[in-house]
């Protein structure tokens, strides 16, 4: 009996089944979003999991064993407060992840209602948005962040505001593009015929069709997110210590650089790896969904 | 049962673009009572579209509805606001466009997308309307229970369009709009869905407009036929009449240029083509085409007059 029921299920999606093993395939000949892919879950699972398998607390501090190089007691070794940096770059994780994830909802979200918006209505709305954006996009990216969180404050919501306010215009021009196309089509005329109003048409039709670029871009751009929450961590204007922030720790090495190069390499290498592997992710799904490169 | 449902009156929708001022529609009246069939016949570009448009008020920027009043039961509708529009757009008046497959939202299912006009229309939730989507999808010969979990790309051209009709008469309209129903389908398939309409709009008695540039079609539907020309009315006669009885220079064309089984004689067309409506031709819109041209016919614009008993034309032959 729920054997039938699940052979009919498969049967009846057959086509989705087969339209996603072409999909993996393609994924699995695409090396560089393989790699990316690999890194991108290792980098989530320790995010998730790694806290409970830390060996030392990341934020109490331990002067006896302050400074001490890589060993097998402290893989990464420890810093000036004798905090062990293989479990405050394990920790660490997590408060990516954290600013990743509440950016790409504030920023999509910000950019996909004023895009939509100004999109559908045009004329006024859409100069009045446009212009704001273009004003937003004229300032380069990590200034405009910097000015942002020096105005907050130092601290972690103040860094995850600070980054949204700055990423949301690319992801406002693509839903305005998109909803542009999407209200001069047949159906939406015929919707209105029917007598639709203009809050079920947006909402209900317009948007849908907005949001699967902006989620695209929004992978597209993770890396660029860690990055610039590390280096507003590096230049003091982000998250705080004792928070184990990645940027906020490099910073903290700088000044035993010459003599402890571990205090700043290694979180500089947890860095470099997990943008890496975001841009790789999304060089390698800009390749797969490019029907130009499919076959 | 012969009182006015619709009445236009010296409409005049332009359209503003980079090459000028598109003069679609001019000074064009008509009236429409309850529970006839009217059809409007004319060339790609003459302005039944836009007639149709302009009735349901859907016309949109750069194009104006610059003069003339539509009244529908006794409500002008160039008046309303969008509120009120809303309130008889798909409940007193619906509409059926051409291309059914792009007319459907392609991401949703048949069943919601019904079901969508009917829970406005009866202010009931998407969910309770269910029932009635059954009952439309029944009523033009689709297997409900099949089709409303079809997304519109799983449809053919012609159950795309019998959905499309469920969609516009599951309300009950006074008044239902078919703009050139059936130009996207093969012929079987027309004759199929022009019964069906056939059938249903005698069984509920709603008003009919029907556009079309098939005269064929007309003549079987239609309880009468007006012929557009660039913009203008030239034609306004019950069926019957009109094509036993034309009187104006184009629509004779138009009759002689239907091809008959049998017949040898080659087919006679009308020479030259549409007009541009950026520069109509002063005078009337169809002189330089005109066999009959006069003097007066490249200075005058002719007006629509009564020639006989319910037969209207615009021409200066007849005065």
């Amino acid at each position: 009996m729920i054997l039938e029921k699940v052979s009919e299920f498969m049967e009846k999606r057959k086509p989705i089944f087969e339209d996603w093993k072409h999909t993996f395939y393609l994924w699995r000949k695409t090396k560089l979003a393989t790699v990316g892919t690999i890194i991108v879950l290792i980098f989530v699972v320790v995010a998730i999991i790694g806290p409970l398998f830390v060996p030392y607390d990341p934020i109490v501090q331990n002067m006896k064993d302050r400074l001490q190089p890589p060993s097998f007691q402290h893989f990464f070794g420890t810093d000036q407060f004798g905090r062990d940096i293989f479990s405050r770059v394990i920790s660490g994780a997590m408060i990516e992840v954290e600013i990743i994830i509440i950016v790409s909802m504030i920023s999509g979200g910000i950019g996909l209602i004023l895009g939509v918006l100004a999109g559908y209505f045009g004329g006024v709305v859409d100069e009045v948005l446009m212009r704001t954006t273009d004003m937003f996009l004229a300032f380069p990216g990590l200034i405009l962040a910097m000015a942002f969180a020096a105005m907050l404050g130092p601290s972690l919501i103040n860094t995850i505001i600070a980054i949204s306010l700055v990423g949301w215009t690319v992801f406002a021009r693509l839903a305005r593009a998109e909803a542009m196309k999407v209200k001069n089509q047949p159906y939406i005329e015929s919707i209105k015929a029917l007598g639709a109003g203009k809050t079920r048409i947006i909402s209900l039709h317009v948007t849908p069709m907005c949001i699967s670029p902006v989620l695209v871009q929004l992978t597209l751009r993770m890396g660029t997110v860690i990055l610039t929450a590390a280096s507003l961590g590096f230049l003091g204007l982000g998250v705080r210590p004792p928070l184990p922030e990645w940027g906020a720790m490099v910073s903290d090495g700088r000044s035993f650089l010459v003599e402890q190069w571990w205090i700043s390499t290694f979180p500089g290498i947890a860095i470099a790896i997990v943008v890496l592997g975001f841009n790789l992710l999304g060089d390698g799904l800009r390749d797969i969904m490019d029907p130009r490169l499919r076959r | 049962m012969n009182d006015v449902l619709l009445e236009v009156k010296n409409l005049r929708v332009v359209f503003h673009t980079y090459r000028g001022i598109v003069q679609a529609l001019d000074d064009v009246s008509f009236t429409i009572h309850r529970n006839e069939r009217v059809g409007i016949i004319g060339e790609t570009g003459c302005g039944k579209s836009v007639t149709s448009l302009a009735i349901m008020r859907l016309i949109e920027p750069p194009g104006e509805i610059v003069n003339g009043e539509i009244i529908f039961e006794g409500k002008d509708l160039v008046k309303l606001n969008e509120n009120s529009l809303n309130t008889i757009r798909g409940k007193e008046i619906s509409m059926i466009f051409q291309e059914p497959l792009s007319s459907l939202n392609p991401v949703m299912k048949v069943g919601f997308q019904i079901g969508e006009s009917i829970s406005k229309v009866k202010n009931i939730s998407i969910k309770a309307s269910q029932k009635f989507v059954r009952d439309a999808l029944k009523a033009v010969d689709l297997d409900p229970e099949r089709v409303v979990n079809l997304y519109p790309s799983e449809l053919s051209g012609g159950m795309a369009q019998r959905v499309m009709i469920s969609m516009a008469l599951s309300t009950n309209p006074k008044l239902m709009i078919a703009d050139e129903p059936t130009s996207a389908l093969d012929v079987t398939i027309q004759a199929q869905i022009m019964n069906l309409l056939d059938e249903l709009v005698s069984k509920m008695k709603n008003t009919v407009i029907l556009i079309t540039h098939d005269l064929g079609v007309a003549a079987q539907f239609c309880d009468k036929i007006l012929i557009m020309y660039a913009g203008t009315i030239v034609e306004f006669a019950e069926t019957k009449e009109l094509f036993e009885n034309p009187l104006h220079p184009y629509t004779k064309g138009l009759l002689k240029a239907i091809p008959k089984v049998g017949n040898k004689n080659k087919i006679v067309g009308i020479p030259g083509s549409v007009p541009d409506l950026v520069n109509p031709p002063r005078g009337c819109r169809f002189h330089p085409r005109c066999p009959f041209a006069m003097e007066i016919c490249k200075i005058e614009k002719p007006t629509l007059k009564t020639e006989s008993q319910d037969h209207l034309v615009s021409c200066h032959l007849y005065r």
